[in-house]
């Protein structure tokens, strides 16, 4: 046991985790946008809104997100209009493309758990806002989406912390994220367990605290 | 199409023998995967405070931090702990283990952890009633356990883990950091040799859905012969 290398790489290593943080926020703010489009798409009546939000959700849930980065990455650069237009404004620095893939993947499994919450609703709900004539857009916005929200809490609780660890992938685009600056340290120093340790605990401590918010918040809209 | 030709001109023979190294290393990762869970079952489900904290250290510390962190432990770690081990049993020299061994090792151990959490939940969910009609009629441990508990608890068990082996498939993607040479990889090289990455990550795509929707049809299957009679 290296403990000088443990005290000494925990400032690097915690000033990375800003980073994991950044793009841990951003992705889920634009994937839960994206993920709540998508659930309404997917309960829509019409086929071809359906069809396309089940192609979208199938494909981001069915590959690993590295080849979704990959793609994105080292992909879409190689098309002359997307270097020619305003897109590549973002598609060039990999911290934007990490994003974008963070957040369509995302999106797809938000989708996915805020459907099946839309599927549980008990319909004597919202026949019941029917009958009493409220307009359906307020039954949506007002009976249904509280009511999927609160269904989904655990799941969806899960799901930030698999994107937590879904942004480690950010460093084989070449970002410093807290995975990036812990391999870099083992490589230099080849002591790998050492900082495994300090990396995973700040990993495990994020963990708790991601953990513990979604259990405070199922507490307080639980009925 | 050129591009995927077998033979010396293109890269398909290259990508289907990478897709069937992406099979093995799932294969064997998700078996090493249960062998973890068979040590950690029980010690979950054990009346035993302190074997049950090694059990939850092993599933939380696992569940908590990112593959790519595990891989990264093992690929720079691996060769120095066996290194160790042998320097014990007196043996001194360099020892390299190959990208497989130690990428199936890590992803197994992974995929031991949500195995653990699955077959813990499917056997406390049996009936009470099938362990105590097994403990009266006086049947001998290993055969109340494969004979009785077992059957009904891969029923239970079977759509959970395969949601395992989707994630198991999935991580195989991340060991292509430490140059085994499978879909990603493969698709990393002829990437790079042919300034064409959309084209090969978006066929890598594909192969990983087919992959994954092979394997879902096969495991629907298993799991209608599993819930017969019920």
């Amino acid at each position: 046991m290296d403990l000088d290398l443990m005290i000494s790489s925990f400032p690097k290593l915690l000033n990375a985790t800003l980073i994991t943080l950044k793009l841990l926020s951003v992705s889920l703010v634009v994937g839960l946008i994206l993920g709540i489009l998508f659930s309404i798409m997917r309960i829509n009546k019409n086929p071809i809104i359906n069809k396309f939000a089940y192609g979208y959700s199938y494909f981001f849930r069915g590959t690993p997100l590295l080849v979704q980065i990959f793609i994105i990455y080292f992909g879409l650069g190689q098309l002359e209009f997307i270097r020619s237009s305003f897109l590549w404004i973002f598609l060039k620095e990999p911290y934007w493309c990490a994003i974008i893939a963070f957040s369509l993947n995302t999106g797809a499994y938000t989708s996915e758990i805020l459907r099946s919450a839309f599927e549980t609703i008990k319909p004597g709900l919202i026949e019941a806002g029917k009958s009493l004539g409220i307009q359906s857009k307020i039954i949506f916005f007002k009976i249904q989406i509280p009511i999927a929200i609160r269904q989904s809490l655990p799941a969806y609780g899960n799901e930030i912390i698999l994107m937590l660890k879904g942004t480690s992938l950010a460093s084989t685009v070449t970002l410093m994220d807290l995975t990036g600056v812990a391999k870099y340290i083992i490589s230099t120093t080849f002591k790998p367990i050492e900082v495994f340790i300090v990396a995973g605990g700040i990993y495990l401590f994020l963990t708790f605290l991601i953990h513990n918010l979604i259990k405070f918040l199922e507490k307080k809209y639980s009925f | 199409m050129e591009l995927l030709a077998f033979g010396k001109t293109g890269w398909g023979d290259e990508l289907f023998i990478a897709t069937l190294m992406t099979l093995a290393v799932s294969i064997t990762a998700i078996l090493i995967g249960f062998l973890f869970a068979l040590i950690f079952t029980p010690l979950k489900l054990s009346k035993n405070k302190f074997l049950n904290l090694i059990a939850n250290c092993y599933t939380t510390v696992i569940r908590g931090v990112p593959e790519l962190l595990v891989i990264y432990l093992f690929f720079f770690g691996g060769s120095g702990a066996v290194m160790f081990v042998a320097s014990i049993f007196g043996y001194n020299d360099y020892i390299e283990i190959n990208a497989f061994i130690t990428g199936s090792f890590a992803i197994g151990i992974i995929s031991g952890a949500y195995s653990t959490e699955v077959f813990r939940g499917a056997i406390q969910s049996i009936d009470k009633g099938q362990f105590e009609a097994s403990k009266v009629l006086g049947l001998k441990k290993p055969i109340h356990f494969f004979k009785v508990i077992m059957p009904q608890m891969l029923r239970l068990a079977l759509p959970n883990l395969s949601n395992v082996w989707q994630i198991t498939l999935k991580d195989t993607s991340l060991i292509s950091v430490t140059g085994l040479v499978e879909i990603m990889r493969q698709s990393y090289i002829a990437a790079g040799s042919t300034r064409d990455p959309l084209f090969f990550y978006s066929f890598a795509a594909v192969l990983y859905l087919l992959l994954t929707f092979i394997s879902m049809k096969l495991i629907n299957r298993l799991e209608i012969k599993y819930s017969r009679g019920y």
